[in-house]
């Protein structure tokens, strides 16, 4: 298999302040890769950089195709969604509204339809309220809609950052279940940012470890699982 | 009681020239989240270029298309030479530009047309309405007109994808871009939908204020208060709104000793202020409802 994302060199910048420091890794075809660090270390950075919403230098490609100097809707509409912190939901707006906005650069127009449908198979309770003001819903509700309207593009990519955040751990169970599901049986690769590292490496195939803007470690989801250090810095144990 | 609803008719009759107004405040409110100043200015000059057609011998239909066109155009070139490179800007930057423009369109057209009024005709006659002395056949006109656009404006924004894109694009920009939205050309669009909408206001309201360079400043204000009456987000809102300023106006007038015609203007900044204060989000506003 190719690297279907190919980062090198990534250096990121939030006005004078350096957050990212030299970045490489690469993401394979099919693959569930997380990303791991602490608060700080440049996780979201990095998906920001990923869909040039942060100022940045170095190369980064995807399927081949140069993203640098791309703006943020052309990357997306290559087939990268990226479901942001925050959850990035249009809350004034309706549950079907949302999933419409998700397919809203696609051209194939009639297929949008039967693909909410299919959401509403994957999250049952987007359909229960799928009239309802999307502020309305609970966070983990909300999750569930960030996702499904990332799907709702057809991504070649999704980029998710911290999906675990603020949910009961019941809730995230139920999403990385589901996530799993999309990566095997929808064809989508996966990037994934989590503070979660337990959770996330349970699921991933692959891992890297994120310290201050620069990668530190990286191998399969289960050697980093084993490493003594990420079990006592990451894991706890 | 006759009184009282001859001034409430009068009322509706103005009101529609504050409610077509208050659409196209409402449709820039939409896309940008700020109001334009110089939205008055810019469909004055409009009906400006629709009299010149006129003048020149064109047919009122040829040149009410033909200053459509030309005003969406216009809308969308002056977002994209002034206020595209002003986006990351400070709100008060917008404000400023809003009344540079307001200022050097309101001169461009002194200086073209000069400052003495010109009659500019209605496509519907200045008859009685139905036989009543106090809605004329143009009024009338003008009423079925502003309905007929905010049937259009609610069609386009609930059913048509790109009516969704400018919304999504206007709420939420950043997440807008992560579904793929080019946000710099919504923009570009409501300002062109917002100046092609104001024309229409414009060669509305000239057969009643006559035209001149200056005849808007009054009218926009009441569109503007028509619009936070109704609820900036909401068309249907600023349409109410505006038939609902125009009846107060006229039945203030009436009844209240000494407001007569010098204080009406007054009153429509002191019914926003009133509006802005008690119910923030207008009379047909959707509240934002925020989880935090």
């Amino acid at each position: 298999m190719t690297a279907m994302l190919h980062v090198k060199d990534l250096r990121a910048y939030y006005g004078q302040v350096q957050a990212l420091h030299g970045l490489e890794f690469d993401l394979k075809e099919g693959s569930l890769t997380t990303l791991l660090g602490a608060n700080g270390a440049g996780k979201t950075t990095t998906l920001r950089a990923i869909c040039n919403m942060v100022r940045s230098t170095g190369s980064i490609e995807f399927e081949g195709k140069k993203l640098d100097n791309k703006s943020t809707e052309s990357i997306v509409r290559l087939g990268i969604a990226h479901v942001p912190q925050g959850r990035g939901t249009f809350t004034t707006m309706t549950v079907e509204e949302n999933l419409q906005l998700g397919a809203i650069s696609r051209k194939d127009t009639k297929a949008i339809d039967g693909d909410i449908e299919r959401m509403y198979d994957h999250f049952p309770v987007l359909k229960q309220r799928h009239t309802q003001q999307a502020g309305t819903l609970s966070g983990g509700e909300q999750q569930m809609l960030a996702v499904a309207r990332a799907l709702m593009l057809r991504p070649r990519l999704m980029l998710l950052d911290e999906p675990s955040f603020g949910l009961a751990p019941l809730v995230v169970r139920d999403l990385f279940k589901i996530l799993g599901k999309i990566n095997r049986e929808d064809k989508v690769s996966i990037l994934v940012v989590e503070q979660n590292a337990q959770l996330a490496l349970e699921l991933a195939d692959k891992a890297y470890v994120i310290e201050t803007g620069r990668i530190v470690m990286s191998g399969t989801a289960d050697e980093i699982a084993n490493n003594e250090d990420v079990r006592k810095s990451y894991l706890g144990y | 009681m006759e009184l009282f609803t001859n001034q409430v008719l009068a009322g509706i009759a103005t009101g529609a020239i504050y409610a077509c107004m208050a659409l196209a405040v409402v449709m820039i409110y939409q896309a940008i989240d700020h109001l334009n100043f110089a939205q008055g200015e810019m469909a004055m000059f409009s009906t400006f270029v629709a009299w010149q057609l006129m003048q020149w011998g064109t047919p009122y239909w040829i040149a009410f298309v033909v200053v459509l066109i030309f005003s969406f155009i216009g809308g969308v070139v002056i977002e994209r030479a002034l206020f595209k490179p002003l986006a990351k800007a400070p709100v008060l930057t917008h404000v400023a530009g809003f009344i540079a423009l307001f200022a050097i369109v309101n001169s461009v057209a002194g200086l073209t047309w000069d400052f003495t009024i010109k009659q500019f005709p209605s496509p519907f006659g200045s008859a009685p309405f139905l036989g009543s002395q106090l809605i004329s056949t143009h009024q009338a006109g003008m009423i079925g007109v502003t309905l007929v656009l905010l049937i259009l404006l609610f069609l386009f924004f609930r059913f048509t994808r790109v009516g969704l894109a400018m919304r999504a694009a206007a709420v939420m920009p950043e997440s807008a871009r992560l579904v793929g939205i080019n946000t710099s050309w919504m923009i570009a669009l409501g300002w062109g939908m917002a100046a092609a909408i104001g024309s229409i206001a414009g060669m509305l309201i000239a057969p009643v204020v006559f035209l001149e360079p200056n005849m808007m400043g009054g009218v926009l204000i009441y569109g503007f208060a028509a619009a936070v009456v109704g609820g900036l987000s909401s068309p249907l809102g600023a349409v109410i709104g505006g038939f609902l300023v125009g009846i107060f106006e006229n039945l203030v007038g009436t009844y209240i000793p000494g407001v007569g015609n010098e204080l009406k203007l007054p009153i429509a900044l002191a019914l926003i202020i009133t509006v802005l204060v008690v119910k923030p989000h207008g009379l047909f506003g959707r509240t934002i409802v925020k989880r935090v």
